[in-house]
């Protein structure tokens, strides 16, 4: 029997999407089952063992890097997604205003210059500031991850702000609410999922960054990144490959946290 | 008794004062951590490169930009193009366009056949994209890289077969630096166009079909130019990343082929040479303003011309 | 004092937005207590641009406005005891049936078995006990229409605001709920401002109508007035159909003129105190008011029968007059039928006694 005719067939599109489905996991599927191997080369499967995950769970530079993304991470997000909350409120919950837009992208500017020219703008501020204060410490990697996490937390929570309809909170305003009410009552319940997102979203962009914490990491600050990087210039070793595979779950574990909550909401 | 009119000023103040002091924080940080050093960058650009790196305060030339595309010969001092910058600019180019045509090619089909899935497997196929999205470039560039090693799985599988006698190299050449860039940002091509076909009515499609139209007609004349928008998009969003591409080009394309983002850090680096660093920072981050340029502009335009 | 009978006192509102669009021009109206008050206008009239005034969504650019005597033009909408019912309901997604028809008490402070009790009342009122821990996402757009009254009723206010509320329900369910909508207004007691640009949810309903065009008050009325004499051009085509017929004044006297038409004819107009007292005028005739035949019968219009157009308890004759003007006739069916009204036929169309009016210029 003929198929019947669909406009929505294209020819050829099907075969090419499953494609780059199969491109898109072939090398991450090899790193993983890659990081079960129990030989020492990364060419040939030798047999399945978890002993590079062992490696890797004694290798305390790894211990000490995992720590102190998990540590600079969740601080980075929740100060960007607080002050981008705020910056998104200003932005939508008031009748539009000469300089708003401007606000809106300068607050997105870190998204909008490359990763590599605001890594060599801090080092260079950063290396000065290191001078003249004589304070090393870790906060310059937060205060760095903040900035650029701030436009990541701030798109969906104004996006969200943006469709969400006024009228909800008139409504509650022409029921005694007052402004402060209504922010309690109806603004921050419709948008707390967004905000969620929008930290989610900051979580990860902090934990997966590499170029800007290479560049202005004191020494001894490696976060678990700058360390796969730094391993990845010598010899790589199957460790590498198990490393990675539980940085994976963990992604995983974010991304599909995230997509559940945003989907819901449709 | 104030008159509703002084009230409504009032308000129009409170509204005023709620929305700057909500923003402040936010532009407070951006300003300090993100766009304040961007200005110092630009005014080393325009000092005299220190002796071990940094710069001479408050001692201006222009040399940091003379050398962006002249160098001065060690030996007799006559100018000359800097051919090592030149053909490093040049493959920044050459490859993010390469790496845009690419992904948009594999990237469409990708989001159409997507976007045309029953609404459960919608999600399911969208996850599967989202989720390399949202993984670690270092790990997804590392995956690609043991995939083309070589003692890697591709050509461990090819000499295996006896198709190739000795491995081909592929890392550390600009081929494998095109394939590591087109592998890690497929996505980022891929979401845009769904979102966009995702909204495209079929019935448009339909009416094209009703007049005759062929499905290949269809794509052609009603779909593609329709999904500008997402295709504009989508191309922004990989050609950017791609221009200033770090991680990717530094461990495929090993010490030998730089990109941009790797020429600045060597200036920051071995090279001492900050003024020439910031130069390059700034006309990296002036090709990245001109493709927003250029995609604020289509973008538009194919809006407008979807009302009129 | 004439305060104390109103409810609602707007005296020469006038709303500016940006620099110059005016969508309310020095807007009068009074509305008086336990009225059902309609605004009624087409879409960018400035109707529902009162309405927020009146709710505190916006403030006037100049004028007062009172409610029971007090200025409020000043106080926020929170400490207006005016409740808004809108037009996409805004209901609360995240709270229930009964959440969202406690949120004005609650706002207010009310003591919690206070407001138990009062949402109890509201449920039955609106007919919604079955529902009342439902999401207002999951039940239907009826239902919620009914939530969003209730609600707004809940805090007893002085004066409901209702900003198109039958617009998203269909045919039969607006029909109910115009129904229902009387019903509760006559239960509660509460005085309704209620804007649509429905002209038949409007006569139905309206205990008065005040119709609105460019930001302006044309007329106010009981649905009766209005319909049976408008005072202008635009609102007799707003609010029913009407044919228009230019004259001249012969003579007049009182509230009645003599108009001797184009066609050559005089017929009796009334004449309202409003419209000239001679020369050219207007003359507007209702399409029931008229009748049409085509036995020769000498009649003061004349003209050929254009189209027969069936609307099932009546039937629409569309005529074209000797001298070039189209004209209306509606005519009631019955059983039987009048053979001789065949298109292209010439016919003979007679104005009821007292059905003209001369309108405004």
């Amino acid at each position: 029997m003929a198929r019947r005719h669909s406009v929505r067939r294209q020819r050829g599109f099907t075969t090419i999407a499953l494609l780059c489905f199969v491109l898109l996991y072939l090398p991450i599927g090899t790193m993983v089952v890659f990081a079960f191997n129990a030989g020492t080369t990364v060419g040939a499967i030798e047999g399945l063992s978890l002993r590079w995950f062992v490696t890797a769970w004694n290798n305390e530079s790894v211990i000490e890097a995992t720590l102190r993304s998990l540590t600079v991470a969740p601080i980075a997000a929740f100060v960007a997604t607080i002050a981008a909350t705020m910056a998104a409120l200003a932005t939508t919950r008031t009748a539009s205003y000469r300089g708003l837009a401007f606000k809106v992208a300068f607050i997105n500017q870190p998204l909008m210059v490359p990763e590599i020219v605001t890594a060599v703008a801090l080092l260079v501020v950063f290396s000065r500031v290191k001078v003249w204060t004589g304070y090393t410490g870790i906060g310059y990697l937060i205060a760095a991850h903040i900035a650029f996490c701030i436009p990541f937390a701030f798109l969906p929570i104004r996006a969200r702000l943006e469709t969400m309809d006024l009228s909800l909170e008139r409504a509650a305003a022409d029921l005694y609410a007052t402004p402060w009410k209504v922010f309690c009552r109806v603004t921050f319940p419709l948008l707390w999922p967004a905000i969620l997102a929008g930290f989610m979203l900051a979580f990860v962009v902090s934990l997966d960054d590499v170029v800007i914490t290479e560049f202005i990491k004191s020494a001894g600050q490696e976060t678990l990144p700058t360390y796969m990087l730094g391993q990845l210039r010598r010899t790589v070793t199957p460790e590498m490959n198990a490393i990675s595979t539980m940085f994976l779950a963990l992604s995983i574990a974010v991304v599909t946290l995230f997509f559940f909550l945003s989907r819901k909401k449709d | 008794m104030a008159t509703a009119s002084e009230i409504a000023t009032a308000a129009a103040r409170t509204d005023v004062r709620n929305r700057w002091w909500l923003a402040t924080p936010a532009l407070l940080i951006v300003l300090l951590a993100a766009i304040g050093p961007l200005v110092v960058v630009v005014l080393y650009s325009f000092m005299v490169k220190g002796d071990y790196g940094d710069v001479k305060y408050w001692q201006f030339s222009l040399d940091g930009w003379f050398s962006v595309i002249f160098e001065r010969d060690v030996f007799d001092d006559t100018l000359k193009l800097a051919d090592a910058h030149l053909i490093i600019l040049w493959r920044s180019v050459k490859l993010s366009l390469i790496t845009t045509l690419v992904t948009l090619l594999l990237g469409f089909p990708t989001a159409y056949f997507i976007a045309t899935r029953d609404r459960r497997w919608r999600d399911f196929w969208l996850f599967l994209v989202t989720l390399p999205f949202w993984t670690n470039l270092l790990i997804r560039t590392f995956a690609i890289q043991e995939v083309f090693r070589n003692e890697g799985v591709v050509n461990s599988a090819l000499l295996q077969l006896g198709v190739i006698k000795r491995p081909l190299q592929i890392m550390f050449t600009d081929v494998g630096i095109f394939l590591g860039m087109a592998y890690v940002y497929l996505p980022l091509m891929v979401l845009p166009l769904y979102a966009s076909i995702e909204r495209f009515d079929f019935r448009f499609a339909e009416a094209a079909a009703d007049l005759y139209a062929s499905n290949f007609n269809v794509l052609r004349r009603i779909i593609i130019p329709m999904m500008r928008p997402g295709i504009i998009a989508g191309s922004i969003l990989v050609f950017i990343p791609s221009l200033g591409a770090y991680v990717t080009p530094r461990l495929l394309g090993g010490g030998r082929n730089l990109m941009l983002g790797n020429l600045i850090e060597l200036q920051f680096g071995q090279g001492r040479n900050w003024p020439l660093g910031s130069a390059l920072s700034i006309t990296l981050t002036g090709g990245v303003m001109l493709a927003l340029l250029v995609y604020v502009r289509a973008a538009s335009k194919s809006g407008s011309g979807q009302h009129g | 004092m004439p305060e104390e009978k109103s409810a609602v006192e707007i005296r020469q509102v006038t709303k500016v937005f940006g620099d110059a669009f005016k969508a309310l021009d020095g807007v009068s109206i009074s509305i008086r207590k336990n009225e059902f008050f309609t605004l009624l206008g087409p879409s960018g009239c400035g109707k529902t641009t009162l309405l927020r005034l009146i709710a505190g969504f916006e403030y006037p650019t100049a004028g007062t406005i009172q409610l029971h005597g007090k200025d409020i033009a000043t106080l926020p909408p929170y400490q207006r005891p005016i409740n808004t019912v809108f037009q996409n309901y805004a209901l609360f997604p995240h709270l229930t049936v009964s959440q969202n028809i406690g949120f004005g008490l609650e706002m207010l402070g009310k003591p919690k078995a206070e407001i138990a009790a009062r949402v109890e009342n509201m449920l039955r009122l609106v007919r919604m006990e079955d529902l009342r821990h439902r999401r207002t996402t999951e039940i239907s757009g009826g239902q919620q229409q009914r939530v969003a009254l209730a609600r707004a009723l809940a805090p007893a206010p002085k004066v409901l605001l209702l900003d198109e509320p039958l617009s998203a329900l269909d045919y039969k369910l607006r029909k109910e709920m115009q129904i229902e909508l009387k019903r509760l207004q006559l239960e509660t007691g509460i005085t309704f401002i209620f804007v649509t640009h429905d002209q038949e949810e409007a006569l139905t309903m309206s205990d008065r109508i005040a119709v609105l065009s460019g930001g302006r008050v044309l007329q106010v009325g009981t649905p009766r007035e209005i319909y049976d004499s408008p005072g202008d051009r635009f609102v007799a085509d707003f609010i029913g159909e009407a044919n228009f017929l230019s004259g001249e004044i012969v003579t007049a006297a009182k509230d009645r003129a003599l108009v001797r038409l184009a066609s050559g004819v005089d017929i009796v107009a009334r004449l309202p105190h409003f419209a000239p007292q001679q020369g050219r005028v207007t003359v507007i005739v209702r399409p029931e008011h008229a009748e049409i035949h085509a036995d020769g019968r000498p009649s003061p219009l004349s003209g050929t029968l254009e189209s027969i157009v069936y609307f099932g308890t009546d039937t629409h004759l569309h005529v074209r007059l000797s001298h070039g003007d189209r004209f209306v006739v509606r005519r009631q069916n019955s059983a039987l039928q009048d053979a001789a009204l065949v298109t292209g036929a010439p016919v003979g169309v007679a104005i009821d006694l007292a059905a003209a009016q001369i309108l405004r210029n």
